[in-house]
C-alpha cells in the first residue's frame, strides 16, 4: 500500500524554510537550462521558417553561403528554365537572382557597427516569399536608391527607421518600408533593388544566388539533384530548408557552452537536494519507524522518501521555469558564423523548452532522492523508534 | 576564530555525509565560477600580449568576407610608422572532412615577412629557409603538427571551399609559439597562382607591423582614411581589438557570464546557508549545554561561523582544482580563439574565489548562528526538533 502523498506534501510545507531554499537552488539552475534551451529553440524557430521546403537555392560549387557564392547573369539565363521550376501566370519562371552582401549598422549598444546582410532582388523575390508583408511604409521602387527593412532591424537600430537615410555603397539610401516576415530570418536583413545594389558594389554581373520555386518537395528534391549534377553550372542547389538548417550551427557554441554550464550547476543542486533529504530522512526517523508498525512496507516507504524528492525538484522546476519566461520578450542577436552578419530572434520559451526544464528539475529530484529514500526504507523499525 | 577551530572542526566531522555533501555541492558550484571568471579575465581584462601590441589588421569595413583589393598593400606600407605589411589571408578549407575535429585556421602569407611579424615564433633557421625556398611549403604550430603525427616533409591536402582550388602543400617547418600556436602557414604565392584570375586581385586582410606600440592608434586612423573614398574602405584596427570582435558573434558573452555568475553565487548562498541552518536546529540543545558550560554567545556565534567558513574554502579550494581541469579541458577544445587555448584560473581569479567563499560561509550561517546564539538556556534545553 503507497503513502498518501499529502505527507510529503504535509512534510515539505512544515519544513518551508528548508524546502524553499533547496527549491529555488534548483529553480535557478533550471533557469539557465530553459534559457540556453530557449534562446537555441528561438534561433531554430527563426532559421527553420525561413527555409520553404518548396523553395530550391542555387550557389556556386564549393561556397557554403549566398555570401560567399557567385551567380553570373548568363548563368541565371541558362538555368532558370531547367524542368521542375514553376512558372508564373504570365510563363515567366519563378526564379529569383539575388545578390547578397553586408552592411554595417551601428546601434547605441553596439557603437562599433553590427554586420547586416543586405540582399538585392527583383519583384519576382517578392512573388516567392509571399509570407512577407510590409507593415510601415512601402515597397522600394525599381530603378530607385530605397532599402525596406526587417522589423527586428527597425526595432533595434534606430538608424533604419522609416524615413531615416544608410550609406552604404556608393551613397545613401532613403528607408521607405519596414516588412515582416514572420518568425523568419529575413527580418533581419535590409532590401533593396538588385539592379541598384549590384551596381553600387561593383557587381552587376556577379551576383550571388538563385532562389526557385517548385510544386512540392519531392519536386524540390528532384530539381536539386537535376542542378547539381548538370556539369554546365557547376552549381551547388539544396533546398532552402537544408540551408537554413545549416546555419543554425551559429548557436552551437553557445548551446554546449550553456549545457556544461548547467550540467555543472546540476551537480550543486542535486547534492543539495541530497542533502535536504538526508536531514528529512533522518529528523522523521521516527515517524518512519511509525509507519512500519503500522504496516507500510520498505517498498512504499522508499518511494514515498523518493517522491518527496521529486516533487521538492518540481517545485524547484516549475519556480525556474516561471523565472525564465519573461524572455519570452526579449529579442537577441547572435552572429551568423555562415554569413559574418547577424541574426536577430527572439527568445522561445514554449511549452516544449518548460517541459524540458522540469524534466531536467526531476532528474535532479532523482537524483537527490535516491540514496536518501533507499537509507529510509532499510531503516530497522526498532532502531528508528528510538531514534530522535 | 583560531581558538574555535577544534570545536568546529569536530561539529563538521560529526555528520560526515552532510559536510561531504555540502563541500562537493559548494566545489560544483565554484568550479564553475571559477571557469567562467576565467573566462571573463581572459576576453575582457588581459590587454593582450607585449609583441601584439606592434600589430594591426586591415579589413574591408564592410565585413571579413568582402575583400580589399591586393594594391592597398604598397600604399598602407607609405603611412608613417609603418614598418611592414604582410598579406594575411584565410583561406577556411577543408582537411581531410568537415568534422569539427579537423578544423583549424590556415593562412596564406608572404613567406618571407612571417616570421618578421611574428618575433615570438620560434623556427630553425635551416627549416626557415627550407620554407621560405619553396612555393608550395607551409608551416605548423607544435601542437597542430603533434595533433596530425605530421613530420617534416608530409604532405598535407587542403581542399578549397572559399576559393575553388585543392592545394598540395609539402610541411617544411615547426614553429613554437608560447600563444596562438595552432595554425598552418603557407605561400599567398602558391594560392595566388592557383586560384582564377578574376579573385588574384583581391585579398581578405592585411597585418600590420608598426615600427613602435605608441603609433599604433595613428597608424589605424590614417590607413582608414586613406581610403575613405575608396571602393573598398577599410577598417583597421589592434590584432587584439579584431581577435575581441569574433567574440561578438556569440552574441552578448559578457552578459551571458556575469548573469551565470550570480545565479551561481546566489545558488551557492542557498546550499550553504540551508545546510548551517539544519546543522544549527539539529544541535540546539547541545548549545543549550555549551552555554551551561560558561559559552558566551560570542563564542557560540564564532563556533558556528567558523564551521561553515571552514566547509565553504574548503569546497573552494576543490572547486578552483576542478576549474583548472575544466580549463585544460578547454585549451584543447577545437577553436580559434587563442584566448581559450591559454586559458588558466589566473591568480586573481583564485583570490576572488577565497574571498567569495569566506564571505558565503559567513553570510549563509549570520542567521542560524544568531538565533542560536541568542536563545535562552531554557528553551535551549527543551528544545526538541
Amino acid at each position: 500500500m503507497a503513502i498518501p502523498l499529502s505527507y510529503n506534501l504535509r512534510n515539505l510545507s512544515v519544513r518551508w524554510t528548508t524546502t524553499v531554499m533547496t527549491a529555488v537552488g534548483i529553480g535557478l539552475t533550471v533557469t539557465v537550462m530553459v534559457s540556453i534551451l530557449g534562446l537555441v529553440e528561438g534561433l531554430h524557430t527563426s532559421l527553420a521558417a525561413t527555409g520553404n521546403p518548396r523553395h530550391v537555392l542555387v550557389m556556386r560549387k564549393g561556397s557554403t553561403s549566398e555570401l560567399t557564392s557567385t551567380m553570373t547573369r548568363q548563368t541565371f539565363q541558362d538555368l532558370r528554365f531547367t524542368p521542375g521550376i514553376l512558372r508564373s501566370p504570365s510563363g515567366d519562371p519563378l526564379a529569383s537572382l539575388e545578390m547578397v552582401t553586408v552592411m554595417v549598422l551601428e546601434s547605441p549598444d553596439r557603437p562599433e557597427g553590427m554586420n547586416i546582410t543586405l540582399r538585392g532582388l527583383l519583384p519576382v523575390g517578392f512573388t516567392l516569399r509571399e509570407q512577407l508583408k510590409v507593415v510601415e511604409g512601402r515597397k522600394f521602387l525599381p530603378g530607385n536608391r530605397e532599402v525596406i527593412v526587417g522589423k527586428s532591424i527597425s526595432d533595434r537600430y534606430p538608424k533604419a527607421r522609416i524615413g531615416r537615410t544608410l550609406r552604404f555603397g556608393r551613397g545613401e539610401w532613403t528607408v521607405v518600408g519596414v516588412f515582416d516576415s514572420g518568425l523568419s530570418a529575413a527580418n533581419s536583413e535590409v532590401f533593396a533593388d538588385l539592379d541598384q545594389v549590384s551596381a553600387d558594389f561593383f557587381r552587376s554581373d556577379i551576383l550571388s544566388s538563385v532562389l526557385a520555386r517548385t510544386a512540392d518537395e519531392t519536386a524540390a528534391r528532384t530539381l536539386v539533384s537535376r542542378l547539381s549534377s548538370d556539369r554546365r553550372f557547376s552549381v551547388l542547389a539544396l533546398t532552402e530548408r537544408e540551408y537554413y538548417e545549416q546555419q543554425t550551427k551559429s548557436g552551437d557554441v553557445v548551446k554546449i557552452l550553456g549545457f556544461i554550464v548547467a550540467a555543472i550547476m546540476a551537480v550543486g543542486s542535486s547534492f543539495a537536494a541530497m542533502n535536504t533529504m538526508y536531514a528529512a530522512v533522518s529528523r522523521r526517523a521516527a515517524e518512519i519507524g511509525t509507519l512500519r508498525v503500522l504496516g507500510f512496507t520498505r517498498g512504499s516507504i522508499l518511494l514515498s522518501f523518493f517522491l518527496e524528492s521529486v516533487f521538492l525538484s518540481l517545485l524547484g522546476g516549475t519556480f525556474g521555469c516561471l523565472l525564465a519566461l519573461p524572455l519570452n520578450l526579449v529579442q537577441a542577436g547572435i552572429g551568423n558564423w555562415v554569413t559574418f552578419s547577424e541574426i536577430t530572434f527572439a527568445f522561445h520559451v514554449g511549452p516544449k523548452t518548460m517541459a524540458e526544464g522540469l524534466a531536467f528539475a526531476m532528474l535532479m529530484g532523482v537524483v537527490g532522492g535516491l540514496l536518501p529514500a533507499r537509507m529510509a526504507a532499510s531503516k530497522e523499525i526498532v532502531i528508528a523508534l528510538r531514534e530522535t | 576564530m583560531v581558538n574555535h577551530l577544534p570545536l568546529a572542526v569536530k561539529n563538521g566531522l560529526r555528520n560526515r555525509r552532510r559536510s561531504l555533501l555540502t563541500i562537493l555541492s559548494i566545489a560544483a558550484s565554484l568550479s564553475l565560477l571559477g571557469v567562467l571568471m576565467a573566462m571573463y579575465q581572459a576576453f575582457y581584462l588581459s590587454p593582450g600580449t607585449e609583441d601584439q601590441a606592434f600589430r594591426l589588421i586591415t579589413r574591408n569595413r564592410i565585413s571579413l568576407a568582402t575583400p580589399l583589393p591586393v594594391s592597398y598593400r604598397d600604399q598602407i606600407k607609405q603611412v608613417p610608422g609603418v614598418r611592414e605589411v604582410m598579406i594575411f589571408q584565410w583561406f577556411g578549407g577543408v582537411y581531410k572532412d568537415t568534422n569539427f575535429e579537423n578544423f583549424f585556421a590556415r593562412f596564406a602569407v608572404e613567406a618571407d615577412k612571417e616570421f618578421l611579424m611574428y618575433p615570438t615564433y620560434r623556427i630553425p633557421d635551416e627549416q626557415k629557409r627550407a620554407f621560405q625556398n619553396e612555393r608550395t611549403a607551409c608551416v605548423a604550430g607544435r601542437p597542430l603538427a603533434d595533433r596530425y603525427g605530421w613530420k617534416l616533409g608530409d604532405r598535407i591536402t587542403l581542399m578549397g571551399d572559399i576559393y575553388p582550388v585543392d592545394l598540395e602543400l609539402t610541411l617544411r617547418g615547426i614553429y613554437d609559439a608560447p600563444r596562438d600556436n595552432e595554425n598552418l602557414f603557407f605561400h599567398y604565392l602558391y594560392l595566388r597562382e592557383a586560384i582564377p584570375a578574376s579573385m588574384r586581385d583581391y585579398v581578405g586582410t592585411f597585418i600590420i607591423l608598426a615600427k613602435d606600440r605608441d603609433v599604433v592608434p595613428r597608424i589605424a586612423a590614417a590607413v582608414d582614411k586613406m581610403f575613405v573614398n575608396s571602393p573598398a574602405q577599410t577598417k583597421t584596427e589592434t590584432e587584439r581589438a579584431f581577435e575581441m570582435s569574433f567574440l561578438s558573434y556569440l552574441g552578448n558573452v559578457k552578459v551571458f557570464l556575469l548573469a551565470v555568475c550570480g545565479a551561481v553565487t546566489f545558488t551557492l548562498l542557498l546550499v550553504t546557508g540551508n545546510t548551517m541552518a539544519m546543522s544549527v536546529r539539529e544541535r540546539v540543545r547541545e548549545v543549550g549545554i555549551l552555554k551551561t558550560l560558561g559559552f558566551t554567545p560570542g563564542g557560540i556565534l564564532g563556533i558556528v561561523l567558523t564551521e561553515s567558513v571552514l566547509l565553504s574554502v574548503i569546497g573552494a579550494f576543490l572547486g578552483l582544482g576542478v576549474s583548472e581541469g575544466l580549463c585544460a579541458f578547454l585549451r584543447r577544445s577545437p577553436t580559434t580563439f587563442a584566448d581559450l587555448k591559454m586559458l588558466h584560473v589566473p591568480y586573481s581569479v583564485i583570490a576572488l574565489s577565497l574571498l567569495l567563499a569566506v564571505f558565503i560561509g559567513l553570510a549563509s550561517a549570520a542567521i542560524p548562528a544568531w538565533s542560536a546564539s541568542k536563545r535562552p538556556i531554557i528553551d535551549c534545553l527543551r528544545f526538541n526538533d
